[in-house]
């Protein structure tokens, strides 16, 4: 992402400890208007402390941040008035009802009473609230409670939004619903700060990933580029039976990984690895695209993390 | 860091929009509220009250029921004060994460205790007022002089609140409040001279008695209510004062170093 503009987000050697262990560990990039970021990685991988960071919430340990060319976190509060913030854990105030919600939330902001009252309007609508407007969120659904966290968060008509995981635990449609109305909002001009554990939804929204891992920027740029760099075209997913490896490696330019009982063969000419399956009567097998997922696992490994 | 959580606190306007949401959450639940604000100290007038003046009489030249409703104006101001400084805060602050929610915005952590503390003496003002409004009709209070006792209830309950604000952020849950309430609360409101004058004390606890807050707003609060006059009223203003300030800073920073991390 390379723009003539200034960016709206300069991040410089930015690094974060808590109590000796390091969980940012010189994270540098830029954030330009109109563009969706997503942060990739794996839990613990230091995207949410990033984030914080850039909310002015959390000051870090060394570097330099800056938003709107506020410096954080001195100036965190001027920066957030531009902000809408969705956290990863739900934290409406239960004793308010919906439009409530919206009411108190955009009294922290100071908007004039009328301005805001037809704000609260238009986001209910937007985010297909409007017929559980006087709800108390304890009485939502998962989705309709994400749908008003985020609603929530544009009350101030931020020019930047920072969303942490927005549909996770979500159901499909509730998903879609997010997605769309994110979309109509960076067509709108919005920025959008998001981390997700879904590549779908990173190949789908975001314009550039940066993807983290043990507090630092393993690569970034578009997925399309992104996918290019780091795996091949296609992959085929099979059953590990015996000596199909040694079959396999003998097709020119294909890459073999093992996981459990998994074989995954990557390669960039399908047909050759197809036309071996076929003649070995082996049927059991699934072929696919390479994705975002394929270079996520390829980048961070597969070990897990908790 | 350091210096983040040690910086003197600023105040600005963003205290009173945390005041007026929590008054908001109030005014939901204003009738069961009112009841309790009202028929408290009633129970306690008329069993205390009556109960005791037979055998108790006058003190200070002062009749029991008048003594012991000004002494109760004063203990109910702490008991509110700190029952929400302690509960509500940390509902606020750890379930119910409303200050997360807040901090998102541009409203800071000072703000932020600035207001809960101005809310949790506004609430205490209101149940010290429906004392004083219970005594006047029981015929406790003859003096409309009576009224110059609210801003000094106001400012007590700003004195409790603080520490009890301190109190909730080092909890580990409710059960802790115990420790406070028991440890803290309840010897105030029985030694600080709410229901006997404190010179009846022994002197070593009654210097030990001097130390606390509530001996200081009963002082003031009671010839207030009484029509007495108040002795070293700028002693006493000066106590109450340095408490307020003193625990709004301690919880400035204990909750800067819980939220800003």
């Amino acid at each position: 992402m390379q723009s003539n503009d200034l960016p709206i987000i300069s991040a410089s050697k930015l690094c974060k400890s808590f109590s000796d262990i390091e969980v940012v560990r010189g994270v540098e990039f830029n954030v330009y208007k109109g563009c969706c970021y997503g942060f990739l990685g794996p839990n613990g991988a230091g995207k949410t402390t990033t984030l914080n960071m850039i909310e002015g919430i959390s000051p870090m340990s060394s570097g330099h941040l800056s938003v709107f060319g506020y410096q954080l976190p001195e100036q965190g509060s001027l920066a957030r008035a531009r902000m809408g913030i969705v956290p990863q854990m739900d934290n409406l105030d239960p004793d308010f009802s919906v439009i409530q919600n919206l009411r108190i939330y955009g009294s922290y902001f100071r908007i004039p009473k009328a301005i805001l009252e037809k704000r609260i309007k238009d986001l209910l609508e937007f985010m297909q609230l409007s017929d559980r407007a006087n709800e108390k969120p304890d009485n939502l659904s998962g989705g309709m409670k994400r749908r008003l966290t985020i609603a929530r968060a544009l009350v101030n008509d931020p020019e930047l939004i920072i969303l942490d995981e927005p549909t996770t635990g979500l159901d499909p449609q509730v998903r879609h619903v997010i997605w769309d109305q994110l979309r109509k909002l960076m067509q709108g001009g919005k920025t959008i700060l998001m981390t997700t554990h879904y590549m779908d939804e990173a190949e789908r929204l975001c314009d550039e990933l940066l993807i983290m891992d043990h507090g630092k920027i393993l690569d970034q740029g578009s997925p399309r580029q992104i996918i290019e760099k780091h795996v091949e075209r296609y992959v085929v997913e099979l059953d590990n039976e015996g000596g199909l490896i040694k079959q396999l490696q003998k097709i020119p330019a294909t890459r073999l990984e093992v996981h459990a009982d998994t074989l995954f063969c990557y390669c960039n000419e399908q047909q050759p690895v197809i036309d071996l399956l076929t003649r070995l009567g082996n049927a059991h097998y699934f072929f696919r695209p390479c994705n975002l997922e394929d270079v996520f696992l390829n980048m961070t490994g597969r070990e897990l993390r908790e | 860091m350091n210096s983040l959580y040690y910086r003197l606190p600023r105040f600005s306007f963003n205290a009173w929009i945390i005041w007026y949401r929590n008054i908001q959450v109030w005014t939901k639940l204003i009738g069961p509220a009112l009841v309790l604000h009202f028929l408290e100290p009633l129970i306690y007038l008329f069993g205390l009250g009556f109960g005791l003046a037979v055998f108790v009489g006058d003190i200070e030249g002062v009749p029991y029921l008048t003594f012991l409703a000004s002494g109760l104006v004063a203990s109910s101001a702490m008991m509110t004060a700190s029952l929400e400084g302690t509960y509500s805060v940390f509902t606020r602050m750890v379930p119910q994460k409303t200050y997360s929610a807040i901090l998102a915005s541009p409203i800071e952590v000072d703000d932020i205790m600035a207001g809960e503390i101005l809310w949790c003496a506004t609430k205490a003002t209101f149940s010290s007022i429906a004392i004083i409004i219970v005594a006047a009709l029981m015929g406790a209070v003859d003096s409309w002089m009576a009224i110059w006792a609210i801003p000094i209830v106001f400012l007590s309950a700003l004195c409790f609140s603080g520490p009890a604000i301190v109190i909730a952020t080092m909890a580990p849950g409710y059960d802790y409040f115990n420790y406070y309430f028991t440890l803290g609360v309840t010897p105030m409101f029985v030694l600080c001279g709410v229901f006997y004058p404190v010179s009846t004390l022994p002197e070593s606890l009654q210097l030990a008695v001097q130390l606390l807050p509530l001996t200081h707003a009963i002082e003031l609060i009671r010839p207030l209510i009484t029509g007495m006059e108040v002795n070293n009223p700028l002693l006493h203003i000066l106590v109450l004062v340095s408490y307020t300030v003193l625990f709004y800073y301690l919880a400035v920073i204990k909750v800067r170093k819980r939220m800003i991390q």
